[in-house]
């Protein structure tokens, strides 16, 4: 990763742009849990509601080693490359 | 995983020093007050601190002043709480969670480490306690606490403090926030995202490369040179070396873009008018004196052109700064209605050695030796002004003026000032002539002179003097003969460019005087 310093006067906020959001779901879904506690119980529901809704996309779990940092390059990776979508579950 | 807390010398509430470790064992909880989770354990703590007695140490380290005072008052708890609102004993210890509860041995070394607060965790710890340590089982009352409360954020982590925390600590001189670009994303294309480019690519402003910038000055990075507007946003030595990297700078260029800095933001120079007119106004930085040779600037072929590293680079790394810690940008209060390419970058060095004349910074009341910049606002140009066949100074100093009729149109007299760049087969005919800058200055002026009858609104063009304004100005007004500019100061002139060729050329100003932008002269003073 690369690291640079803000050249502005940082009275904003770093902007990172936005992905474009597909009009349908279609593919693999990544659902990350970030082993905050009781994440896995989030994803677990959630994956339960998002297959009766849609039988035909594939559910992928991940699952970071630890909250508190993030998540390793080769986690990203693997996510990106093998899935459409991802759902984080972020937080208590 | 354990947290280390390292060795530190805290003040409690009376303002006395409490060191750990001190040989004994401890429990360290990490609180802050603005945490309903902390809040909510004061009395588990309170209840533990009363169960360890003399037997361990009990240190609860709370993140501001105000918050340790409110939380004393609020709960009157049987410890006091030390003031890490430095929060260098937070950061040091590498916790992002409070409350953090540590239990450690005599020489510190962590046995245990509870984040945020899972009763059944804590309520092990006070067996270990008991069963290790002889600690009584604290007054708990178990029942009626949560099994679970997530913590909240310490604020050492808070981004706001974090990247001043780790600069500190790591007694690095940069204050700037970092940025992490993902792995997966192109830096360059991360940058033009953030809004931070002129439209060209820029060099990633790694640490390590604004380090290396940083050593081109001899100023504290955190100095403040000016205040630049339209946002008023601080520009530190710092902030000119991050921008100085993504404009391609070499290190060795720093004084000079710190000097222009200054200049420009100066009421006399007065960069907001500057950078918000609609007339397309910009900078254009000359440089003189020694530092012209040192830092490798061309002052001869193509000196105004493309080609050498630190002409292009210094003017662009100032448009940068003024875009990214100005905050002037197109749309935004930049307006110019065309704009200009020399909005990308204009400076460039007198050649002194080939001019017969005092350079620029002398005229200007600097001493030949010292190194200088000057900054000068253009409104259109390099127009060229060619002339290959007048054989004497008069006459090629004639083609000059009647040249710069055209500065805004060519009825506009008193209306602005313009920078001439005379070229060496140029000089070479005034000299021939002993012809100097006061000559050419006083010619230009004669041969534009004009009455003011001459310079009226007319079928051919609309723009020039209207009747009205005439007429307030009393009887003979139209006889009044008006030369091309108010003064003969408003028109600067250096040399530059190469051996061969006829060519000189000429920066047109824009609103001169009081009500636009005055050219502005500063000493490089930290060489």
């Amino acid at each position: 990763m690369t690291t640079i310093l803000d050249p502005t006067d940082e009275r904003v906020p770093v902007a990172r742009s936005i992905s474009p959001r597909p009009e349908v779901i279609e593919g693999s879904v990544a659902l990350l849990d970030i082993s905050k506690p009781r994440g896995n119980v989030l994803i677990d529901r959630l994956e339960e509601l998002l297959q009766q809704r849609l039988p035909k996309v594939e559910f992928k779990r991940y699952a970071k080693p630890t909250f508190t940092k993030p998540a390793p390059d080769e986690l990203r990776q693997q996510i990106q490359q093998n899935n459409d979508f991802v759902i984080e579950a972020l937080a208590d | 995983m354990n947290i280390t807390v390292p060795p530190f010398s805290l003040s409690n509430s009376q303002s006395e020093q409490v060191s750990f470790p001190s040989g004994k064992a401890s429990l360290v909880c990490f609180i802050k007050e603005d945490c309903p989770t902390c809040r909510e354990v004061i009395p588990v703590l309170a209840a533990m601190a009363d169960a360890v007695g003399d037997t361990l140490d009990f240190h609860v380290i709370g993140q501001t002043q105000a918050g340790n005072q409110t939380l004393l008052e609020t709960f009157v708890p049987p410890f006091d709480i030390l003031d890490d609102s430095s929060l260098k004993v937070s950061y040091a210890s590498d916790i992002d969670t409070v409350p953090t509860l540590v239990w450690s041995d005599g020489q510190g070394k962590p046995s245990q480490t509870l984040i945020g607060f899972v009763k059944d965790e804590w309520r092990a710890l006070t067996e270990s306690l008991n069963a290790e340590q002889g600690v009584p089982a604290p007054a708990v009352d178990w029942q009626n606490l949560p099994d679970w409360r997530p913590g909240c954020g310490s604020l050492s982590v808070d981004p706001l403090i974090a990247d001043r925390l780790r600069a500190e600590a790591e007694n690095s001189p940069l204050r700037a926030r970092r940025i992490d670009i993902g792995v997966a994303d192109d830096e360059i294309e991360f940058m033009f995202d953030q809004g931070f480019s002129d439209g060209l690519p820029l060099v990633p402003p790694t640490p390590e490369r604004v380090m290396r910038m940083l050593a081109g000055t001899r100023r504290d990075p955190q100095d403040v040179l000016a205040q630049m507007p339209p946002n008023m946003g601080d520009v530190t030595v710092e902030k000119v070396a991050i921008n100085a990297v993504m404009a391609g700078c070499k290190p060795e260029y720093m004084p000079v873009i710190n000097t222009i800095v200054q200049a420009i933001c100066t009421d006399e120079y007065n960069i907001h008018g500057v950078m918000a007119t609609t007339m397309g106004a910009s900078p254009v930085v000359v440089v003189n004196g020694p530092i012209r040779e040192r830092i490798g600037m061309n002052m001869q072929l193509g000196a105004l052109g493309q080609g050498n590293r630190a002409n292009a680079t210094i003017g662009r790394a100032v448009r940068l700064i003024i875009r990214n810690v100005g905050g002037a940008k197109p749309g935004g209060t930049e307006r110019s209605t065309l704009g200009n390419p020399m909005k990308f970058t204009m400076s460039f060095p007198e050649w002194e050695e080939r001019s017969p004349w005092s350079p620029l910074h002398v005229e200007r009341g600097f001493a030949e030796e010292d190194s200088v910049v000057s900054v000068f606002t253009m409104s259109s140009g390099p127009t060229l002004i060619v002339d290959q066949d007048s054989r004497s100074g008069a006459g090629l100093a004639g083609t000059m003026g009647l040249s710069l009729e055209s500065a805004f149109n060519p009825k506009a007299h008193y209306a602005t000032d313009c920078l001439l760049v005379v070229v060496p087969e140029h000089v070479d005919t005034f000299v021939r002539d002993n012809y100097s800058k006061a000559d050419i200055r006083a010619r230009i002026q004669e041969v534009t002179a004009k009455p003011i009858g001459q310079l009226m609104a007319d079928d051919i063009s609309g723009a020039g003097f209207k009747p009205e304004m005439v007429e307030k100005m009393g009887p003979g007004a139209m006889d009044k003969m008006m030369p091309k500019f108010r003064s003969e100061d408003d028109i600067h002139i250096v040399v530059a460019g190469s051996q061969a060729g006829k060519f000189s050329g000429a920066f047109h100003g824009w609103a001169s005087g009081e009500i636009g932008s005055i050219p502005v002269s500063r000493k490089i003073d930290e060489l």
